[in-house]
Formats: C-alpha cells, structure tokens, sequence
C-alpha cells in the first residue's frame, strides 16, 4: 500500500516536470558519445537542429561510454528522455520486448525513409515494425601497413591461400602477422565473424546467431578449421589475451604487426600514433569458399525515442532530421563513418571510399556484429570460447559442446 | 518512580536505535530475502518476472563457471592470509625507534592508501607481457616473458599478489597500533627468564597481539571475499573467465553488458551469502564467547 501511494506520489510529481518541460518545447537527448568525435558530432547536429527549429530547445545529456549500457535499463524506465541512441539488431530486442522503446513507422512512411533507408530497413524491423532511424555505420576488414606489405613484395591476397602465404612471408621476416587483443572478447569475434561469413555465407552466419544451427554443426568445425590453420601457424600476436584492442595497436604502430582485422573506428588512433595514410591500408576480407555471396560486418548506429518520452512528437522531428540526407553528410564526415542515407555523400577519406564501394557491392548481405546478431548470453559464451580457442585450440571440442550446452538453455 | 521515566527508560535505547536499525532493516536485511526470492525467478530486470522455481540453482549445480569461481574464492580466502604474518614482520621491523622512522612507516602503509583500482592498474602494467617491469627482469635474467595475466594458470595468483600489496599495509598498520599496547614489564621479565627470538615473539609477544591478530584475520578474510574491483579492472575475469570469484561472477551475470540474468545472479548471490554466513556465525559465536568472559 505505501509503495503505491509512493509511486503515485511520483508519478503525479513527474507528470507535473513533464507537463511543464513538454510547455517550453524542450527536447531531452541522451547520447553515449562520449569519445571526441562523436561528441563533436553531435554538438554540431545538436546545434543545427536547433537552428532550423527555434521552437525547439534542446538538453543533451552525454554518458560515458561503458556506463550507458547500464544506465540506458534504468532511464527508460524511470526517468526518459525524448531521444536516446542505440544500436540496430538483436541489441535492441530487450528493449523492443519490453516496450521501452516506441515504433516509428510512420516517421519512415513521412518522410519516404523506406527508400532512402532501404538498405538498413531490415535491421530496424522487429515484428514488422520500425524502432527507431540509422544514422551511421562502418565497415569492417583488414586494416594493414601497405609499406611493410610493399617492402616484403607481398600483394593484398585476395583468397585464402594468398591470406596465409602473406601470413606465412610475414612471418619469415619475423613480423607478427595479425595483431589482436583479445582481453575484452569482442575483437575475437570479428575474426570469427569474417571467417564463418567467408566459409558458409550470411545466411548460416545469422541462423547460427539466431539459434537455429548446433555449434557442433560440420560447418562450425569447417571454421574453425580454419582459424585453427592460423592460429596454429601462430600468425596472430603472442599474449593477446593481455591486451585491450587500443593496446594491441602498438605492435601496428612499431611495425611489429602487420595486419588488424577491425572496425573503421581503428584508424582514427592509428593515424594519431603517426601513421600515414601512406603506411595505412585497408582490405576486404579475402575470400575463402569461392562463389558464395560476399557478405560483410557493419554495424549500425541508431536513434529511438522511448515509449515513456514526454516530448514526441518533437522528438519525431528530431528523428526525421537526422535521417535526412544532408545531415547524414554532415556527421558522418565529423565521425569518420559512413551514412546510411543513399542521397548521402561519402567524405572523400580512403578508407570511407573503400568502406563504402565494398558494402556497396556486398551482395549477401550485411551482419551488425557477432555480440549484436546473438542474444548477449550467446554471445558472451561465444566470445569467451573463441578467446579461449584462439590460446588452446586443442579444446576446441570441449568449447564447442560448451557453446551448444549454453545453446540448449538461452534460445528456448 | 513514575510510570513515564520508567517507559522512557525503556523507549529511549529503541529511540535512539531506531534510525540504525531502520537503516540495517532496508539495505541489509530486507535485500537478502529479496535476492533469496528474485533467484526463483527468470527476470531480465526489465519485462516480466517468470517463477521458474529451482531452475536457476540447478543450472548454477551444472555451470563449470561457478565451479572456477568458487574454486578461485578459496584460493583467495587461503592465499590472502599471507598478508597477516608479512604485516606483522613489517609491523615488528619497522616498530624500532630511528630517525625518521615515522616517514618510513607511512610509506609502507602508502600502498592501503591509494585506490584497489589503481593497484588494478598498477600491477597489470607491471605483469605486462612487452614493457612490464616483470617481464624485463626475467629477460634480464634470460627466462620467457610470461603473460601472468592471460595465462590460466598463473592469472587469479597475479591478482592475489596485487591485493596483497594493500592488504599486508593494513594488517602492519594493525599490529603496529597493537605493539604500542605490549607491556614493556613482560618483556623485561621475558628476557630475565632468557626468552628471545621466536621463544620471546611467540610465547610473549603474540598472546599480547590476540586482539589485533583476531581483526587482521576479520579484515583479511573480508578483503579476501569481496576482491571484485581488482579482478574487475586487472583481468575483467578471463582469460577465458578463468580468474572470475564469486561476486565477479554474479556482478557479470546481473549487471554487466551481456548479463541481466538477475535471477541466476541473485542465485549466485545467495550461495555467496551462504558460505560468509558460515564466517560470520563463526565470528559471532567468538565475539559472544569473548562477551561471556569478561
């Protein structure tokens, strides 16, 4: 009984905030991007928006990075703004289940996002509905030292054979081939992202992550067969399991390290180490089963607005702003990635442009990323055996029915 | 006397009570038996709870991550322990009169001082497989670097040896404050009967240090069960979740990025609580015994 007198209370006392809040045409944003460009980025959306909507007047809470994930649960219950950012795929699920956030067809269906969103439509879409805008991506690849590969004679391989006969040169002349940190999981499965698309194609990749595939299956062992010829070979950076993927850039930077199978965001700090676009160089995946469609990882950065928002119909505005073609320009030239409006233009960077012609030419299709596609259980499980595989892979059959024990029990 | 002195004697001990007990009531009593309910749910913090009764207890029975992390707690719990005689020998070491023993003092208690998370940092960049001071002492010497912090094998030692540093600091601190309080007399009388060396620490010394030994193993053990920030900053459980205690692992399973199974955390929770329930009946029943004696 005093819980609920409670809860009215405050309920009655938000309700009062709200209505006053939701008077001044205020618009409440929660961003994450607390890293320098992408604050940058904002700060200048932010700006324009309020430019071209002085009825508007917006308030921008930033959250560091790692806390928004935690803090994201506790203010879309309590205490929501009008507009906060996420990420596109199973990420969302949680939130889309528990109806925290709102769907916004009809913002796609106003503003004809359905064409010039069409590419990432799918990602948005749960249960037939749109949650929320696109508005930045990535490509993923391999990002090497073009000067080391030219010195030693080596040509971007293109197959598998020409990867590891790169590997192996490179490793000749006593220069790790791959470098990797491994110490907070994630960057593991890239590899295996890349390595299972490669091998059986997107449409087994995302039926794995969906669940429906055993991690015993032929074609996961086909995989990791593999990675296994490469970790084997040793061609990846000894300790990596000690390392952050910041501190496994290091060994690029000192050229003692060739090659880094990573997101784009990888050559903003690269670049700040001294490295120039000279020394930097970027190649797709190479191709290990001829002939399947070529797929690719790029995962996607969303806005919502949640269900307990106060402001929406300004927040609507706020999303249609930003899927707009020029906007998308704008901050994606400031966050070095790439937008998904395709009235967009691509900022003339050469990793952007590479980036861009190869999504552009992915016919299989584009998977977000290992720990987006799979439930986060799964993919925690996952990534901690694959971290575990890529130092013992001689367990690879006891990580495997460990994967599918964990299978068994999260996807019921 | 009047029947309202009389009720104010009794009330007023209550009175005053009150905000403690309330406040013990709200933060500690009432969330163990709300945890002890949530463990028989399904519940990802944020849709409905489903009650899936003993499930969650029978999965943490089959779960080889629980095992890791209860077998690392006792290794702690063992190894830990070794900061109560390295604080005492420190303490007896540094208890000598010199001049400016007081600024050696506070620097050996420098290391309690600073934050677990920069002792975190500290030790994992001294562990450093490439530029760790570690590493380049063994190259000096001509042996294999070794990655404490990614090897299995080696890992939740390096970490313990990390809590150690702050943790022999307190215990010395303790005893130290204990060593002021040893009667000079008995030590007089102890050398008259030719006691010295480990006859006069033992049979003299010690049993006067009962009551700073008795909270150095109470802080030990304490610091020992919730070692979480240092596995949290130094390893982040792995490699492969292989240095995960306990409480790390129940803070991964209902709070971290791809956790939010806060039914099977709070089972995790519980079973912590049963085993300090265990320590703290142990060390209510010797408090009480002491109370009986006096």
């Amino acid at each position: 009984m005093t819980r609920c007198l409670l809860r009215s209370a405050v309920a009655a006392l938000s309700s009062a905030v709200i209505a006053a809040s939701a008077f001044a045409g205020e618009l409440v944003i929660n961003t994450d991007t607390s890293d320098p460009a992408p604050k940058a980025a904002f700060e200048q959306l932010i700006m324009d928006f309020e430019a071209e909507n002085p009825d508007i007047t917006v308030t921008w809470n930033i959250f560091d990075h790692e806390g928004y994930k935690t803090s994201i649960r506790n203010f879309l219950t309590a205490d929501a703004p009008d507009i906060a950012n996420w990420y596109a795929g199973n990420r969302m699920l949680p939130y889309v289940n528990a109806g925290l956030f709102e769907p916004v067809d009809d913002v796609w269906e106003e503003n004809g996002l359905n064409e010039s969103l069409m590419s990432s439509a799918a990602s948005m879409t749960i249960d037939g509905k749109k949650w929320g805008v696109p508005y930045t991506y990535y490509q993923w690849g391999v990002y090497y030292r073009q000067d080391i590969f030219e010195d030693l004679g080596i040509a971007v391989p293109t197959n598998w054979d020409e990867f590891k006969a790169a590997c192996a040169t490179l490793a000749e002349n006593g220069i790790a081939p791959i470098t990797i940190g491994t110490k907070y999981l994630w960057t593991a499965a890239g590899v295996f992202d890349y390595i299972n698309l490669r091998t059986n194609g997107y449409d087994f990749h995302m039926a794995l992550t969906r669940g429906e595939i055993p991690w015993t299956d032929d074609r996961v062992r086909a995989t990791m067969d593999n990675w296994k010829e490469l970790v084997e070979a040793g061609y990846f950076i000894e300790n990596h399991a000690a390392y952050s993927w910041q501190e496994a850039l290091a060994p690029m930077v000192q050229g003692n390290a060739a090659m880094y199978v990573m997101g784009n965001f990888a050559v903003a700090p690269l670049r700040e180490a001294g490295l120039t676009d000279d020394q930097l160089g970027f190649f797709q995946f190479p191709e290990i089963t001829p002939g399947i469609p070529v797929a690719e990882d790029a995962p996607t950065d969303t806005i919502h607005i949640p269900s307990n928002a106060s402001n929406k119909e300004d927040a609507k505005r706020f999303l249609a702003f930003l899927a707009r073609a020029d906007v998308q320009t704008k901050i994606n030239a400031t966050l070095g990635q790439l937008p998904l409006n395709s009235a967009s233009e691509v900022s003339d960077d050469k990793f952007l442009q590479a980036g861009f012609a190869m999504l552009s030419a992915a016919d299989g299709g584009i998977a977000q990323f290992f720990d987006r596609d799979a439930p986060a259980e799964m993919a925690k499980a996952g990534m901690e055996g694959f971290q575990e595989f890529m130092v013992k892979p001689e367990r690879l059959d006891t990580i495997l029915e460990r994967l599918e024990k964990a299978r068994g029990r999260i996807y019921k | 006397m009047t029947t309202s002195a009389l009720s104010q004697r009794k009330l007023a001990p209550w009175l005053f009570l009150a905000p403690g007990i309330l406040f013990f009531l709200f933060y500690v009593i009432f969330p163990i038996f709300e945890s002890m309910q949530i463990s028989l749910y399904a519940w990802d913090g944020l849709g409905d709870k489903t009650y899936v009764g003993f499930d969650n207890y029978v999965e943490l029975v089959d779960d080889e991550a629980f095992y890791t992390s209860l077998k690392n707690n006792v290794i702690w719990l063992v190894l830990y322990m070794l900061a109560i005689p390295a604080g005492l020998f420190i303490a007896l070491f540094l208890n000598q009169t010199v001049t400016g023993i007081r600024l050696y003092k506070s620097l050996f208690f420098f290391p309690f001082v600073i934050s677990q998370v920069v002792v975190g940092l500290v030790f994992s960049w001294f562990y450093d497989p490439s530029f760790g001071l570690l590493n380049v002492g063994l190259k000096s010497l001509g042996l294999d670097p070794i990655a404490v912090l990614a090897d299995e094998r080696f890992v939740t030692y390096g970490i313990i040896a990390a809590g150690l540093w702050p943790q022999t600091a307190y215990c010395m601190i303790l005893y130290l404050t204990g060593l002021n309080a040893v009667d000079p007399e008995q030590i007089e009388a102890g050398r008259l009967d030719n006691a010295r060396g480990w006859k006069m620490l033992w049979y003299v010394v010690l049993p006067q240090l009962k009551p700073a030994t008795f909270i150095a193993i109470v802080v030990t053990v304490i610091g020992a069960l919730r070692s979480f920030d240092l596995v949290s900053i130094m390893t982040d459980g792995g490699p492969w979740g292989s240095s995960r205690v306990l409480a790390f692992y129940m803070y991964e399973q209902a709070f971290s990025e791809y956790g939010f199974r806060m039914g099977y955390g709070a089972a995790i929770a519980v079973v912590l609580f049963l085993i300090m329930l265990v320590y703290i009946s142990g060390f209510l029943f010797k408090m009480y015994k002491d109370e009986q004696e006096r």
